[in-house]
Formats: structure tokens, C-alpha cells, sequence
């Protein structure tokens, strides 16, 4: 169990970048971080101990497979993680391209 | 294992909070690349060489992009320090804390332990999966047959994230009629 409670404390700490950090990089960072721990207990949970990788090598007689659906939903996850983080940073770099800073505070003139 | 896993988790989360508070930002991103490939070895063993694959090759472009941001901008921290402005802000964040613990105890406790889950759902994938789907990944044969749509859902989304980003980085506006 402790594996589990280790994955929530790294989910806390990405959600204290989150709350906390002024600069905008550090910010993706910490919802990076955050992803990467709820992939991190999706695995965890359909993990069997002593199981096979969940490949059919056609000479195995009597071995368990560790769950693919879990594997398969943060396979799609990992995907869309990446594809959020791009548009994170895109969004970043053309507000600093506008007002020369990534300090969130200073970000406060929105005009349209 | 479960000693394993927790000792490169452990790693992780230093990764991680020294990540968010290093002074320069490029070291803050080789910080955040301890934590994207520590995954990477956890995923190994944990038995999912194709998630080790896939996290291999995006957490490399992560960084690639981030590190094209930084030397694009700047490398240096924002410089005012963090205020604790009111007695307020501290209780409103225990609680919050207190309130995700709580959560987090209510979700865990019907799990089984580590290594002792039981397949209720994946069963129907599992058996006879190389007839039904053709593939002898069992990974790709959920992905690409058996929840084919989701996968199609995910397709959407990346497309839609790249028109995205491409109409955030255009440099020249459309000219007003």
C-alpha cells in the first residue's frame, strides 16, 4: 500500500507547483508531474505480482498476464498528456512573446 | 519489488520538488526529466515494455519543446518570493489538504494489495485475444480492436491540439475585411 500512498504524495506535490509557482514553466512542470503520478497508480493497480508482459509468445502454457486495460488507457493518456503540454507551452511562449515575462502576476491586462 | 518501486518513487518525488524550486529553469527541467524517465523504469517493472516505449519517446519531445521555450525566452526565476498573506490562505489550504487525504483514503480502500489484483473486466480481452483481434500484443489488440473508438477519440484530440498550437504560434494575423 505504501507504493500507492508514494504516488498520492507525488500528485500533491505537482498540485503545490500548480498552486504556488509564479512562472509559467514551473507551472506546466507541475501538471506534468501530476500526470505522471496518476499514470503511475493506473499501472500500479493492474500490476500481478509474478505475472508476464501482455505479449502472446505462442509457447507459453499456463502464465498469467499482468491487466492490459489498464496499460491501454494510459497508453492513450501518455498521448493526450503530451499533446496538453505542447499547447501549455505554445500558450506560454506567445504571452511572453507579448509582455516580455512568465510571471503569471504580471499577466494581468487581458485585453482583447 | 513493492521496496523497489518505492525507492525510485521516493527519487521521483525529490525529482519533482526539486523541479519546482530550483533557480534556473534549465536545471528545473533536468529535474523534471528524473521523474519522466524514472516512469520509464517503473513502467519496465512493472511488466508494460510498450508504456515504456511510448513514455520514452514523449518525454523526450517534452523536454525538447520545454528547452526550445526556455532558450527562446529566458532561463531566470521570476524573482519575488512567495507571500503567505493571511491566516486565511493557510487554514483554506490544510483543509483542502485534509479533504484530498480523506478522498484518497475512501478510494484506496476497496483496492487490492500490490500485486494481488484480480482481471474481472479484462478477462473477455485476455481470452482468446489472438483469434478475435489478430495481434499477439494484447496492449495493442485493447487499443486498436477491442476499444477502437477511444483511440479514435484520442486521434481527435491530437489533431485538434495541433491546430491549436499552430493557430497560437502564427505570426501573421488575418488582415480585418
Amino acid at each position: 500500500m505504501i507504493v500507492y500512498s508514494l504516488c498520492f504524495v507525488l500528485f500533491m506535490v505537482g498540485l503545490y507547483g500548480v498552486v504556488t509557482r509564479r512562472n509559467m514553466i514551473k507551472i506546466v512542470i507541475g501538471l506534468a508531474i501530476m500526470e505522471i503520478s496518476i499514470f503511475m497508480f493506473l499501472v500500479l493497480i493492474g500490476y500481478i505480482q509474478g505475472a508476464e508482459a501482455p505479449i502472446i509468445t505462442g509457447h507459453e502454457t499456463a502464465v498469467q498476464f499482468v491487466d492490459p486495460l489498464p496499460q491501454a488507457m494510459v497508453l492513450t493518456a501518455i498521448v493526450i498528456g503530451l499533446a496538453t503540454n505542447a499547447m501549455l507551452l505554445a500558450i506560454a511562449i506567445r504571452i511572453y512573446k507579448n509582455y516580455g515575462t512568465f510571471d503569471i502576476r504580471k499577466v494581468n491586462e487581458l485585453k482583447g | 519489488m513493492e521496496l523497489l518501486l518505492s525507492i525510485i518513487l521516493g527519487f521521483m518525488i525529490i525529482g519533482a520538488i526539486f523541479a519546482l524550486h530550483a533557480r534556473d529553469l534549465l536545471s528545473a527541467l533536468v529535474a523534471f526529466g528524473i521523474v519522466g524517465y524514472s516512469l520509464v523504469i517503473c513502467f519496465l517493472l512493472l511488466k508494460a515494455p510498450d508504456l515504456a516505449i511510448v513514455q520514452i519517446v514523449v518525454e523526450t519531445v517534452t523536454l525538447v519543446i520545454m528547452v526550445a521555450v526556455i532558450l527562446n525566452s529566458t532561463r531566470e526565476e521570476v524573482k519575488d518570493k512567495l507571500r503567505w498573506q493571511s491566516a486565511l490562505t493557510i487554514v483554506l489550504a490544510l483543509l483542502f489538504i485534509g479533504g484530498l487525504v480523506y478522498f484518497y483514503q475512501v478510494a484506496i480502500a476497496p483496492l487490492d494489495e500490490l500485486g494481488m489484483h484480480t482481471t474481472r473486466m479484462a478477462e473477455a480481452y485476455i481470452e482468446g485475444a489472438a483469434e478475435k483481434t489478430g495481434s499477439a500484443n494484447l496492449v495493442t489488440g485493447v487499443l486498436f480492436d477491442f476499444r477502437g473508438y477511444d483511440t479514435l477519440g484520442e486521434a481527435t484530440i491530437l489533431f485538434t491540439a495541433a491546430i491549436g498550437v499552430l493557430t497560437v504560434l502564427r505570426l501573421k494575423g488575418k488582415k480585418a475585411a
